[in-house]
């Protein structure tokens, strides 16, 4: 794998850390005047998702970890593994239930999602910035009542539960921001 | 259409940035310090050993000169010190190779000054009086303040920055979320000092006051000298406001042969970690032996005078053309 030097340390930038695959969010150049220079770097561990702040020496190095995204279809659930697969070349990944985690509440089988791998392993799973999911169970609506204040918890086909406003219906389809977790739009069939 | 070829500051800062000259021009000339002006290029270079130079070649076929493109002024206008100019100052661009960041920019302004007869309290006295013109109506200065390197480390760390501890100062590392330190300063008391001063101490001096910080610990300075009382600090000063470095200043060193010397240790320090090597200035060496009268000299980074005039979060939004479009 390529090493970087801290010159190269550019947000999105993935390198290996304490033996984990990291990737770079911010790095600042602290240098006094007359004195050392520095890197204070910000970093995501990629296993773990945990923000740290580290400081190197300028013109320090970093290994580079063979970390990419890849678009996948999400196939299914064997109660242990979900399963992933990518269309064009129908390889398949799998990964455990407690590594997808948060993401798992909306992943709906055939949608398209992103899987992260690390040396050809997953290492985890994002979901599309936008889905689009079946309302499974909510109160049942006013009918009529447009206005946007309020609103009431619905269940989703994933597990998800959003707030939605009032007049959404049990059995319709809304569309969500996974990344906030906000309702949208409902989406005519 | 790429907008690379605009500049990356409005137009107001171009002229912020001439209005705050005139007026360095104007608290200059009502002191009759002399405007001076000194080559860029020069066939010697600073051995700091934090800093890094450009050289280029200056071509007469079939020989080759290698010159520097100067890291500071400072080397040629103690020459003219040297040769009897009196006072002088200088505004000017400085070039130091590798610097690159939210407060850096390879290539900067300078402001320099010497003042011959002052102490570093009396450069300190102008110094105050100079950032207080200069930020009128920017930001509403409080009362200067003046502590000593050991005073300010000891009050923000617990720690003596004149005696290096390797336990004391690890187990302060530990505990303040800097444990960093440890592993890249080690034994190396000189860069245990740059390390803490600069994560857990510069960030909180000057909060809308000029903080200057002098007595650095000897291990801490080229060109300053020895404190005559104490030697294990320097007559050099350091200034900050809300944070930002902006400048440094220094008794003057005189004595030709301890120039010489830690020239020499210099050099072999940045033979030893790898640093591009330098040429000792042998004029300024020999101006020294001319004897260079008893003064105070200081440089400020004008770029990040006006980042703090203007709120700036990054040089960029100071320079026109910043490195990466230069």
């Amino acid at each position: 794998m390529a090493i970087y030097s801290t010159n190269e340390f550019k947000s999105g930038l993935k390198v290996m850390l304490d033996n984990d695959p990291c990737a770079i969010i911010e790095n600042e150049f602290v240098k006094p005047g007359k004195g050392q220079a520095f890197n204070r770097v910000k970093i995501r561990n990629l296993k773990t998702g945990r923000v740290i702040e580290r400081t190197f020496k300028s013109g320090d190095s970093l290994e580079g970890a063979d970390v990419v995204d890849v678009v996948m279809q999400y196939l299914y659930s064997d109660g242990e593994f979900r399963h992933f697969m990518v269309p064009d070349t129908f390889e398949q990944y799998q990964c455990e239930e407690k590594t997808v985690g948060d993401a798992s509440k909306w992943l709906k089988d055939q949608d398209s999602c992103t899987v992260t791998l690390w040396n050809d392993a997953t290492l985890s799973v994002t979901p599309a910035n936008f889905v689009e999911l079946a309302i499974v169970e909510t109160d049942p609506g006013v009918r009529g009542d447009t206005s946007g204040g309020g609103g009431k918890p619905a269940s989703l086909e994933t597990g998800a539960v959003v707030r939605v406003p009032l007049f959404v219906q049990q059995g319709e389809i809304i569309k969500v921001d996974t990344r906030t977790g906000e309702y949208i739009s409902r989406v005519k069939e | 259409m790429s907008k690379e070829w605009q500049p990356t500051c409005t137009s107001d800062v171009l002229r912020l940035r001439a209005q705050l000259y005139n007026k360095i021009r104007d608290f200059f000339s009502e002191r009759a310090v002399l405007e001076v002006e000194t080559p860029l290029l020069g066939s010697g270079c600073g051995t700091d050993p934090q800093l890094d130079f450009f050289n280029t070649y200056y071509c007469t076929p079939p020989l080759q000169h290698k010159l520097f493109l100067q890291t500071s002024p400072e080397f040629a206008m103690k020459r003219l010190l040297a040769s009897g100019s009196g006072s002088i100052y200088q505004i000017c661009k400085a070039f130091r190779n590798g610097e690159s960041g939210r407060f850096h920019n390879p290539e900067f302004t300078l402001l320099e000054w010497y003042r011959v007869g002052f102490t570093l309290p009396e450069l300190m006295d102008e110094i105050a009086e100079l950032m207080f013109l200069l930020f009128k109506n920017y930001i509403a200065l409080n009362d200067p303040q003046r502590f000593s390197y050991q005073e300010i480390f000891q009050h923000y760390t617990g720690l003596n920055a004149l005696e290096f501890s390797y336990k004391k100062y690890s187990d302060y590392a530990q505990s303040n979320n800097v444990a960093d330190a440890v592993t890249i300063c080690g034994y190396d008391h000189g860069l245990w000092l740059d390390f803490i001063f600069s994560h857990n101490i510069q960030p909180n001096l000057g909060q809308n006051a000029v903080s200057m910080i002098f007595g650095y610990p000897a291990c801490q300075s080229s060109l300053a000298r020895i404190n005559k009382d104490n030697s294990k600090i320097t007559d050099r000063v350091e200034v900050f406001i809300n944070g930002v470095e902006l400048g440094n200043g220094y008794y003057e060193l005189t004595d030709a042969k301890e120039q010489s010397k830690r020239f020499d240790e210099e050099i072999a320090f940045r033979r030893q970690i790898k640093r591009p090597v330098t040429v000792k200035d042998k004029h300024l060496i020999a101006a020294l032996e001319q004897g260079l009268p008893e003064c105070s000299g200081m440089a400020i980074g004008l770029d990040r005078i006006l980042m703090l005039m203007t709120g700036s979060s990054i040089i960029d939004e100071v320079l026109n053309f910043p490195i990466h479009r230069a």
